[in-house]
C-alpha cells in the first residue's frame, strides 16, 4: 500500500478536486467547499478499500491526507 | 441477537401517501452551488415531500389506509388489530393509533397501540403485529408506519433540513396457513444522543430555553426542540453494524441470496446504503431506491420503496424480499419475506 495510490483513489471520489492538487501535506479541511459531506466519502472509501473503520473521533485528530494514511495503515 | 422466525401470516397490501408539496434541494439557499451539487450527489437526496402546517402523520396515514381497505374489499369489522408506528404522533397523549380506529371506523373489538420507532419501524413494526396475530389467530390487521419530519428540521441546519420527507404508510396484515417472515431484532443504545430531539419529553420538559436558537457550526443552527442529526455517527453504526447484522441473519436462517429477488434497505443516504450494498455484494439492480424523489422518510421508507418502485411487480408476482431497517436508537432490524400478488394502489398524494 502506498501513498500516491490513496491519493489517487481520494482524487477520484472527490470529484471537483482536480488532480495533481492533493499531495501528503494537504489538510484535506482546506479542499475548496469542503464540507463533512467529505467525511463522509472518505470514511466510505476507506471502510470499502481497505475494511478500515475511520470513526468521527478518529478523523477530527486528523488533519493532513499523510496522517489519514498513517490511521489506515496502522489499523489494517 | 433476537432472531426468530413468526410462522402464518402474510402482507396483503401496501399503500404509502405524501404531501403534493414538493421541495427541490437545488432551492435550498443555505447551501452554495458546490455544496448542492455535492450534497444531492452523497445524500441522493434531490427532492422531498414536505408537509403543510397543521397535516398530520396519522392523516397520510389514514389515507393510506382507507385506500388499501377499499382496493382489498376488506370488511373493516373484520379488524382486529392497529398499530401506529411513528416518531410523530399527534398528541403526547392519547395513543394516535386509538385516534386512528374510530376514524377509520374500525370495530371497538380492535385492538390497537403505538410504537414510537423511526428508521428501523417497519421491520420492527412488521414483526410486532406478525407475532401477535400468529400467536392469537387474529384474522386480519393494519400496520400504519410514518413520520413527518420536516416540521422539527430546522431550516437553518443544512445537516438536517434538506435530507429528511414526509411519508405515511399502511400495510395490511392476514393470517394464511403456511407463511413465512424471519426477523434479527438489535439496539444499541449507546448511540441514543446520535438522531435526537433533545427537548420535549419528560426528561428536558420544554420550557423558554428549549426555543432558544444556537448556531451549532456554520449552517447548522437549531433549538432543542429540532432533530440534531450525528451524521458521522449514524454513518458508522449503519456500515459498520448492517452488513454484519445482515450477515448472521443469512447464516443464522440459512438464507438464500440467490433466491431474494430485492433487498430493500431503510432510504437514509445513497452514499451510505452503497456502501452497505457493496460490502454486502448485492447487485445494484436488486436494491431499490426512493431517495432521490422522497428523501429520508423515516419509518415509512421501506413500504414507499415498494410502491414506488416495485409497484408493478408486487401485484404480478410472487417475490422474495429482504429488508433493512436501521438509525434512529439505534436501532437495527432484519427481515425477510415473501409477498405474492398484493394489493398495492398507485403513490397517494395530498
Amino acid at each position: 500500500m502506498v501513498i500516491e495510490e490513496f491519493i489517487k483513489k481520494l482524487e477520484t471520489e472527490f470529484e471537483d478536486v482536480q488532480p495533481g492538487v492533493l499531495n501528503p501535506k494537504t489538510n484535506f479541511r482546506e479542499i475548496d467547499d469542503w464540507s463533512s459531506m467529505y467525511a463522509l466519502i472518505i470514511i466510505a472509501l476507506i471502510d470499502l478499500e481497505y475494511g478500515v473503520t475511520v470513526k468521527g473521533e478518529d478523523l477530527i485528530k486528523i488533519e493532513t491526507i499523510q496522517e489519514l494514511f498513517d490511521f489506515v495503515k496502522e489499523n489494517s | 441477537m433476537a432472531l426468530f422466525p413468526i410462522n402464518n401470516v402474510k402482507i396483503s397490501g401496501i399503500a404509502a401517501a405524501v404531501p403534493r408539496k414538493k421541495m427541490s434541494n437545488w432551492d435550498y439557499d443555505e447551501l452554495s452551488m458546490p455544496e448542492k451539487k455535492l450534497l444531492i450527489k452523497t445524500t441522493g437526496v434531490e427532492n422531498r415531500r414536505v408537509a403543510e402546517n397543521g397535516v398530520a402523520t396519522s392523516d397520510l396515514c389514514y389515507h393510506s389506509a382507507e385506500r388499501l381497505i377499499e382496493e382489498l374489499n376488506w370488511d373493516k369489522k373484520d379488524i382486529q388489530i392497529l398499530i401506529f408506528l411513528s416518531q410523530s404522533r399527534d398528541y403526547y397523549l392519547p395513543a394516535t393509533s386509538i385516534i386512528l380506529q374510530d376514524r377509520l371506523g374500525l370495530p371497538k373489538a380492535c385492538m390497537a397501540f403505538d410504537i414510537g420507532l423511526g428508521c428501523s419501524g417497519y421491520v420492527y413494526g412488521m414483526s410486532v403485529i406478525s407475532s401477535i396475530m400468529s400467536a392469537s389467530g387474529l384474522s386480519k390487521g393494519l400496520l400504519l408506519v410514518g413520520d413527518i419530519s420536516s416540521l422539527t428540521c430546522s431550516e437553518e441546519d443544512k445537516s438536517t433540513y434538506p435530507l429528511f420527507g414526509d411519508a405515511g404508510t399502511a400495510t395490511a396484515v392476514e393470517r394464511s396457513e403456511g407463511a413465512l417472515m424471519n426477523f434479527s431484532l438489535n439496539s444499541d443504545g449507546a448511540g441514543h444522543r446520535a438522531i435526537m430531539i433533545p427537548a420535549g419529553g419528560v426528561r428536558n420538559v420544554v420550557n423558554r430555553d428549549s426555543f432558544e436558537v444556537k448556531e451549532i457550526a456554520k449552517g447548522i443552527k437549531r433549538c432543542d426542540l429540532n432533530l440534531a442529526l450525528d451524521g458521522l455517527a449514524v454513518f458508522n453504526f449503519s456500515v459498520s453494524e448492517v452488513p454484519v447484522a445482515v450477515s448472521d441473519f443469512m447464516k443464522h436462517f440459512k438464507y438464500d441470496k440467490e433466491g431474494c429477488d430485492y433487498f430493500l434497505m431503510h432510504q437514509a443516504n445513497k452514499l451510505m446504503n452503497e456502501t452497505i450494498r457493496k460490502k454486502l455484494n448485492f447487485e445494484i439492480d436488486k436494491t431499490p431506491y426512493s431517495l432521490s424523489d422522497y428523501g429520508n422518510t423515516s419509518s415509512a421508507s421501506i413500504p414507499l420503496t415498494i410502491v414506488d418502485q416495485l409497484r408493478q411487480e408486487v401485484r404480478s408476482r410472487s417475490l422474495n424480499l429482504l429488508m433493512a431497517g436501521f438509525g434512529v436508537g439505534l436501532s437495527l432490524g432484519v427481515a425477510s419475506l415473501n409477498i405474492d400478488h398484493i394489493v398495492c394502489p398507485e403513490m397517494i398524494e395530498i
